[in-house]
């Protein structure tokens, strides 16, 4: 379980999260969702110990972010920025291998080729493994630093809007994908998520974050209705069920 | 290009060079009488192979110092040369002269270091902030800030009569280098091998400081090791023989498009390419209007220019792929 504890954060003086206290159950797929500026992606950022905490507290199966060995963290989660920016010249392979780096420190054992081929099938990349990052597709790319990520082994996965960048059937395949992990292989996904409907179909347990505060959260039964709708984004739109799917009809 | 190719290309091309170099200059050289002349050998021990092992030690070097300043600063655009570090590692050199003239060159060398070392900080403070999407303005800030560096340096060495010393810190030559006054160079070429030792790090580190730290890696201790070891061998080059520009920028740009940026497999071809194309520099320097000599640094400008754009738009540019 991570455990938020009154945690507050600003970036220039502005506030972005203001005393947040919320709980990620471990197991199954928690979702982070909210309008631009809710402060999601800084509080995925300080979980994933990116910039030091201001005030407040954050633990991670009881390992408090601020204060255990950041090495230890490294086989506790992973991390994928929503940015990956201008990547080196790397070859996928070698990217994926560089999961690998908190178990082996540069020096792969059997076991961590083991993964680092596991996770190039797992998110289709084998065939790719000798590219360039810079010969790939936004996509690709994507899925490449996801599959880093897997590899890397570890109990908590954290992604900042993994599903930029992916068209509608690799979306899709993403979502089955990190689905599968949960259920199988006991892996905790949180997500930051901008398309509704995706939280609606995968996620377990949905947090709606508004200027900084954490407004709504729970099942998605609880959490997408259309009272929770316009508490989170002023938005007034149909919600419904779809082959016992809750949908929301934002777009029309 | 695979990378076994590479590497056996380096070191068949760096052998020969050797051979060639050793053999090139105003005394001739027979290599059949080494071991019975004396002279033919102390020209050997004294001179020629002083200055061989001169040339290949900087360009190593200054490759690795430019290819790791790429991947800290995580853009393809920047090398010592050009963001302020060898300026502010000839101003602390010029402060050191003015001040303790009498100082030990080892000595002179630290305190040029620990200038290279406050300029390179300075670069990176300057350019932590700027956009990545934008990625022109990097080198753009870095020209600026070596130039404001270097007028100053200018400016001091104008009003105490020194511009001859800036003259040669800045033009990379080796024809002064004898057995007893190059031997600095050694440590900048240990340097490198411990930067090989924490190659993989330095590759982390160039996906960016999210990733580091994501990984566990301690982003500020792999980033310091970095600006050390590009500092000091900045200072060493600049001390002992002079800077030769666009050799970090170059070398590590043409290693990356033929092979990438995994540091663990690249570092020895990116040494052993800047080693030989300064040595070949040299040579050349040597041949073109013998028994007169043209300063490498000068020949480099040429052949480092002319092998970047074709490998840039010409058939080097397909071998890439």
């Amino acid at each position: 379980m991570i455990e938020v504890d009154r945690l507050s954060h600003s970036i220039g003086g502005s506030g972005i999260l203001k005393d947040v206290t919320t709980s990620i159950p471990a197991g199954g797929i928690t979702a982070i969702i909210g309008p631009n500026g809710a402060g999601k992606s800084t509080l995925l950022n300080l979980i994933a110990r990116q910039s030091p905490i201001e005030s407040g507290r954050i633990t991670v199966d009881g390992l408090d972010v601020s204060t255990t060995d950041t090495r230890q963290l490294a086989l506790k989660m992973a991390y994928v920025a929503q940015n990956t920016g201008v990547a080196s010249r790397l070859r996928v392979a070698e990217l994926v291998g560089f999961g690998r780096w908190p178990h082996c420190h540069g020096r792969p054992a059997q076991a961590d080729r083991e993964a680092v081929t596991e996770a190039l099938a797992l998110f289709s990349l084998d065939g790719l493994e000798n590219r360039f990052l810079d010969e790939l597709s936004g996509g690709q790319k994507q899925r490449a630093f996801i599959a880093m990520a897997h590899a890397q082994a570890t109990d908590w996965l954290l992604l900042d809007e993994p599903l930029n960048n992916l068209d509608m059937f690799h979306a899709r395949k993403l979502m089955r994908d990190l689905d599968t992990l949960a259920r199988e292989r006991n892996r905790s996904v949180v997500m930051v998520v901008h398309e509704i409907n995706y939280a609606c179909a995968w996620a377990d347990h949905v947090i709606g974050m508004r200027d900084g505060r954490v407004v709504i959260e729970g099942p998605v039964e609880d959490v997408v209705t259309e009272a929770g709708m316009r508490t989170l984004y002023d938005l007034d739109a149909r919600v419904t069920e779809i082959d016992g799917h809750r949908h929301v009809l934002h777009h029309v | 290009m695979g990378l076994s190719r590479a590497r056996l290309a380096t070191v068949l091309g760096l052998l020969v060079l050797g051979g060639v170099s050793l053999l090139t200059g105003v005394a001739h050289l027979d290599p059949r009488q080494i071991f019975a002349d004396p002279e033919a050998l102390q020209l050997l021990m004294l001179s020629r192979l002083p200055r061989t092992m001169a040339c290949l030690l900087t360009g190593a070097g200054l490759a690795v110092a430019g290819v790791i300043m790429q991947l800290m600063v995580r853009n393809r655009f920047v090398e010592p040369g050009t963001t302020g570090t060898a300026e502010a590692a000839m101003l602390g050199l010029l402060a050191v002269t003015l001040v303790a003239p009498g100082m030990a060159i080892f000595g002179k060398t630290m305190v040029s270091a620990v200038a290279a070392l406050i300029g390179m900080g300075g670069f990176l403070l300057l350019t932590r902030n700027l956009p990545p999407e934008q990625p022109v303005l990097i080198p753009l800030v870095g020209l600026i800030y070596s130039g404001i560096i270097g007028a100053g340096t200018t400016f001091v060495a104008w009003q105490t009569d020194l511009m001859q010393y800036l003259g040669v810190w800045m033009n990379g030559e080796f024809s002064g280098v004898l057995a007893g006054r190059y031997e600095l160079l050694w440590l900048a070429g240990v340097l490198g091998g411990v930067a090989w030792l924490a190659a993989d790090q330095f590759s982390i580190v160039g996906l960016g400081r999210s990733a580091s730290l994501n990984l566990g890696l301690n982003y500020n201790q792999v980033m310091a090791l970095g600006v050390a070891t590009v500092a000091i061998v900045t200072a060493m080059v600049v001390v002992t023989v002079g800077l030769l520009p666009f050799i970090g920028l170059v070398v590590p740009n043409i290693v990356s498009r033929l092979l990438g940026d995994n540091l663990r497999q690249t570092l020895p071809v990116v040494a052993g390419m800047g080693a030989g194309l300064v040595l070949l520099s040299d040579v050349i320097g040597r041949l073109v209007r013998y028994p007169y000599e043209i300063p490498a640094g000068t020949v480099f400008g040429v052949v480092g220019a002319i092998v970047f754009l074709w490998l840039l738009l010409g058939r080097g540019a397909s071998l890439a792929r």
